[in-house]
């Protein structure tokens, strides 16, 4: 019996069956609805199923009120739905709380969705404006720090100062994501990239340059959880979810209280003791690089090495393919895909490392993978521990 | 609590630091009962949660304690490139900030000064200090 919970996981064990990627890159053909309704079909096919058997909906940045649009195209009136707001995160917190909605028996099957195509709608924006009378308004926007990446350069400032963190240690990440993505046929970007290449890229917002930062291209996927007796049906490896977990430390970064250290310090810590694991444990892990600094807190902050110790940590291409701890192993959101929250994209790309179809990428048999991702301003971070095991 | 002016910039709880802003005053709440100061307000404090917080005056002094110098267009109220830094204050709050009047590194003081804006209250920002307003253990110390 788990001790932290009622949670039993090891008599009652939770499985990812299905994990598929929307169309990627550019979609010009498909709707977000249409792209996310293709993928579930597909990764409740590799599950064993169909759309009837979904009875939980977990989805968010669809539209207005969650999962309720996509439940109507899809034709699923679920027993449970949650369309929690972790930004980036939201994808691993989805899982979290699918475990516990399955293992409490609310649902059986759980669909977790996203698809956005911000690229080709030129959607984004890199204004905090609101509504006038926020706190944000009142207090932030008026200064021009482009969110998030203004953000970022601010932690990365810190952590410069503090540590003597170095621009060449931040694009050493960038250039590992790089490598994955040379490997990866759907990545966006697939041409060799050096440190010099990162480190004479456009000032972006310092230390940060172009090449620290993510890109923005459409796509999205759906991941399927379910229980024990439902994962009987998959066509593919059923993947284990040992643990979960999931923080939030501040809107406004002016609250953060150390700007070295993120959310990602109670979620790493929640997830691994339910997994009951160490960091030593781990194969891979996917974090959420929405930007080179991104990784370096997460790195330390999920316990892989001391704080402060995170840029002599990503040196010498442990991070990149053959290296001693893989990370970003479908190219990332620096170099594959960004559509926005990439949170579902990293449980996509552990699923297929530990299920063996990663193809060039394949890191040899892996057994524990680490999927942390983050949002809104870096305020949010949510792990899960997955095996094949 | 006052209820909210509409005539006024700010929300309810804010107005009063907007309301000092116009004559120049960096206002932050600090609580009579822990001493705690907090920013931005809160209707009581966050340390205690006693309800005796009042605005009291800030010296306006504090040291940058990160800092990005930004190259992309996200603002229509500065042209790039400008620098936006959190300014922590010696009454130990954080404020997001620019820095006017040439740049600033992290751990250097700085003092607040205000931008006059078209319509609405000045915004408080911050440039490097004047040597008379450094502490006496740092005055004189710097090249
Ligand atoms: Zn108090």
């Amino acid at each position: 019996m788990n001790k932290q919970s009622m949670l039993d996981l090891d008599k009652n064990p939770i499985f990812i069956t299905g994990a598929v990627e929307t169309a990627l890159g550019e979609v010009k053909d498909q709707t977000e609805l249409s792209m996310l309704a293709l993928a579930a079909r597909q990764a409740l096919h590799d599950s064993g199923m169909t759309l009837k058997d979904v009875d939980g909906i977990f989805v968010n940045y669809m539209g207005e009120q969650g999962s309720v649009q996509v439940g109507e195209y899809l034709g699923i009136q679920p027993r449970y739905a949650d369309s929690s707001d972790l930004g980036g995160a939201a994808f691993e917190a989805f899982v979290h709380h699918a475990m516990l909605a399955v293992s409490a028996g609310r649902c059986e099957v759980a669909l977790i969705g996203y698809a956005s195509r911000q690229r080709s709608l030129r959607s984004r924006t890199r204004s905090s404006a609101t509504n006038n009378m926020s706190l944000t308004a009142q207090f932030e926007t008026p200064y021009g720090l482009p969110m998030p990446l203004g953000h970022f350069a601010l932690m990365a400032s810190r952590h410069m100062h503090q540590y003597g963190t170095t621009s060449e240690q931040l694009a050493s990440i960038a250039v590992a994501a790089r490598k994955w993505a040379c490997l990866n046929p759907k990545a966006w970007h697939r041409d060799p990239l050096s440190i010099e290449d990162v480190l004479s890229s456009r000032m972006i917002s310092s230390p940060l340059r172009r090449l620290d930062c993510c890109l923005i291209t459409d796509g999205g996927g759906v991941v399927i959880v379910t229980n024990q007796q439902r994962a009987r049906d998959a066509l593919k490896k059923p993947i284990r979810v040992i643990g979960a977990g999931e923080s939030h430390t501040h809107w406004h970064i002016s609250q953060m209280s150390d700007l070295t250290v993120t959310a990602g310090t109670v979620s790493g810590r929640e997830a691994f003791s339910m997994a009951g694991i160490k960091p030593s444990d781990v194969d891979f892990v996917e974090p959420y690089d929405a930007s080179t600094l991104t990784v370096l807190l997460a790195i330390e902050d999920l316990g892989f090495c001391e704080k402060g110790e995170g840029g002599d940590f990503v040196m010498d291409d442990r991070l990149a393919p053959g290296g001693a701890l893989p990370m970003m192993t479908s190219g990332g959101g620096l170099s594959y895909n960004h559509p926005g929250a990439l949170g579902v994209l990293l449980l996509i790309a552990a699923v297929s490392q530990l299920r063996g179809e990663a193809g060039e990428r394949q890191i040899d048999h892996p057994k524990l993978g680490v999927v942390h991702g983050i949002g809104g301003m870096l305020s949010t971070a949510a792990t899960v521990v997955l095996t094949n095991d | 609590m006052t209820d909210q002016d509409p005539t006024i910039y700010g929300d309810s709880l804010t107005q009063p630091f907007w309301r000092a802003a116009e004559r120049h005053v960096l206002m932050i709440q600090h609580c009579s009962n822990c001493g705690h100061y907090q920013f931005y307000p809160r209707p009581f404090c966050l340390q205690c949660e006693s309800d005796h917080v009042e605005w009291i005056e800030s010296k306006g002094q504090g040291v940058v304690y990160s800092s990005t110098t930004v190259h992309l267009s996200v603002s229509t109220e500065v042209e790039p490139p400008y620098q936006v830094v959190l300014v922590e204050l010696d009454e130990g709050v954080r404020l997001l900030a620019n820095i006017v009047e040439g740049d600033c590194d992290i751990a250097d003081r700085v003092e607040v000064i205000w931008r006059q804006r078209e319509g609405i209250p000045p915004l408080p920002v911050f440039r490097r200090a004047a040597d008379k307003n450094l502490p006496e253990s740092i005055r004189g110390a710097r090249s």
